[in-house]
């Protein structure tokens, strides 16, 4: 393994990161208030696996690959299973 | 309480709560000046110590590894939950499921979503086993390939092959499987125990090379084992919340 | 940029609670408590960050290259799962409480109750 005490410069230049950083964190603010207000619960789910999206892309960004992925999953797809299968049941009594 | 009472007793909270995070603010080390020493303690020692590449998975099954056990003991237990309270409801159903939704009419899935679905359960089911197996070396571990490989399963749903889905994913096998999963970590636990050492040391070899497959001892035992569990559970309360709803599509 | 990030957090979780108290619907109540629990995801992973520094996975680079803190993201990658299950839980109360009661509206449960 090369152990070289000098440390590669970051892939992605400071200044950029940092926008990118601020376009997220105001897209995950706006993304939660989307999904706090939509009253509807089958677009409020719809919005939801948006919003899991934009948190992973976050992530991403906050050199969190893991979480990413975690989050990719379950908040993107997993949730909105859960979910609209829920709704799906409860929807189904009420027609 | 009426609603506007409600909406105010919260806003007058929140305003509350926003004064004294503001106040907290002016305290914190800001964004991007990391204070603490425990991060930088682990990233210096991890890699030499276990052998693991990747020190989340390392501070998750190792250093953490107590922690982690609960936390699949959580996802355990409301996997049960849930089937226990569904469970409950489904020999309620019989005789109500007659005279319910009479009428409905359940679109056919589309060519286009099965064939899709049908070509992606393979991909996927490879994913979710290399995420499970790859604690050590890459950005992985049963968490995320536990969902991943519960995931494929899901897709034959989606597929239209609901009876294909009850097959493959018997409720007797999910729950051996999840049973595995929970209990193979508490065993690696208890195995270091009657080695004479602490609760869920690392007793195996490291290996040589740091970031080999073969590496980094239990650690890639417990993910592995972790990623069983997960998509176990999440096989077993898909499929409880699926039999609640498709129980019409297989009368119709 | 200094504390941005926590300004955001702090809004999301506000913003989810207000789901919470103005929600007529239980499943509702559901998705907003996830979007209060995303905040912590992001409070977590925002005081572990450090500013030019490389996710924690030393396969390729020296093991001397300052890195972002592990033990926040471990942290945060188990939540994310285990919300799932929690989530999981609370929907099949919902079902069973709609399947006893016929109604998803927290306020007409509570008159059930009461």
């Amino acid at each position: 393994m090369n152990v070289v005490a000098v440390a590669a410069p970051p892939p992605v230049p400071l200044a950029l990161m940092d926008v990118l950083q601020i376009t997220l964190l105001v897209l995950v603010g706006a993304g939660a208030t989307a999904v706090a207000l939509i009253r509807s619960p089958v677009r409020q789910v719809i919005a939801l696996s948006a919003y899991g999206l934009l948190l992973a892309l976050l992530f991403l960004a906050f050199q969190a690959p893991d979480v990413t992925l975690s989050e990719l999953c379950i908040g993107a797809v997993a949730l909105p299973i859960l979910l609209l299968l829920a709704l799906a049941k409860v929807r189904r009594r009420e027609e | 309480m009426t609603a506007a009472q409600r909406r105010w007793l919260f806003l007058a909270g929140a305003a509350g709560f926003a004064a004294f995070y503001l106040w907290g603010l002016t305290g914190l080390p800001g964004f991007g000046h990391y204070p603490g020493p425990y991060g930088d303690i682990i990233n210096r020692i991890a890699v030499a110590q276990t052998n693991a590449t990747g020190v989340v998975s390392a501070v998750n099954f190792e250093y953490r590894g107590f922690d982690t056990v609960a936390e699949e003991y959580i996802l355990f237990v409301a996997a049960i939950g849930v089937s226990t309270v569904l469970r409950q409801l489904r020999g309620e159903r019989e005789r109500a499921a007659r005279d319910e939704a009479v009428g409905r009419r359940v679109p056919p899935t589309s060519d286009a979503v099965r064939v899709l679905s049908l070509m992606l359960i393979g991909p996927t089911l490879v994913m979710g086993w290399f995420l499970a197996s790859h604690a050590q070396t890459s950005p992985s571990g049963g968490f995320q390939g536990g969902v991943v490989l519960a995931t494929s399963f899901i897709l034959l749903y989606l597929a239209g092959e609901f009876l294909v889905f009850e097959r493959v994913s018997p409720l007797d096998i999910t729950d051996a499987v999840g049973a595995v999963g929970a209990g193979g970590f508490a065993a690696i636990g208890i195995t270091a125990v009657g080695l004479g050492l602490a609760y869920l040391t690392n007793f195996l070899p490291l290996g040589s090379t740091p970031g080999a497959v073969s590496s980094s001892g239990t650690i890639a035992l417990i993910s592995f084992f972790v990623g069983l569990e997960v998509g176990a559970a999440f096989v077993l309360i898909v499929s409880e919340l699926l039999e609640q709803t498709l129980l019409l599509r297989h009368r119709s | 940029m200094q504390v941005f990030p926590f300004i955001v957090v702090a809004w999301v979780l506000a913003v989810g609670l207000y789901g919470i108290v103005t929600s007529r619907h239980l499943i509702h109540q559901i998705v907003c408590l996830i979007v209060v629990q995303s905040s912590t995801y992001v409070l977590l992973l925002g005081i572990g960050y450090r500013r030019g520094a490389v996710a924690p996975y030393f396969s390729d680079i020296p093991v001397h290259t300052p890195a972002v803190d592990p033990v926040v993201q471990a942290l945060a990658l188990t939540d994310v799962v285990v919300e799932a299950a929690v989530t999981a839980l609370l929907l099949s109360f919902a079902i069973q409480a709609h399947k006893r009661f016929g109604t998803l509206d927290p306020h007409e449960l509570v008159q059930l109750k009461g």
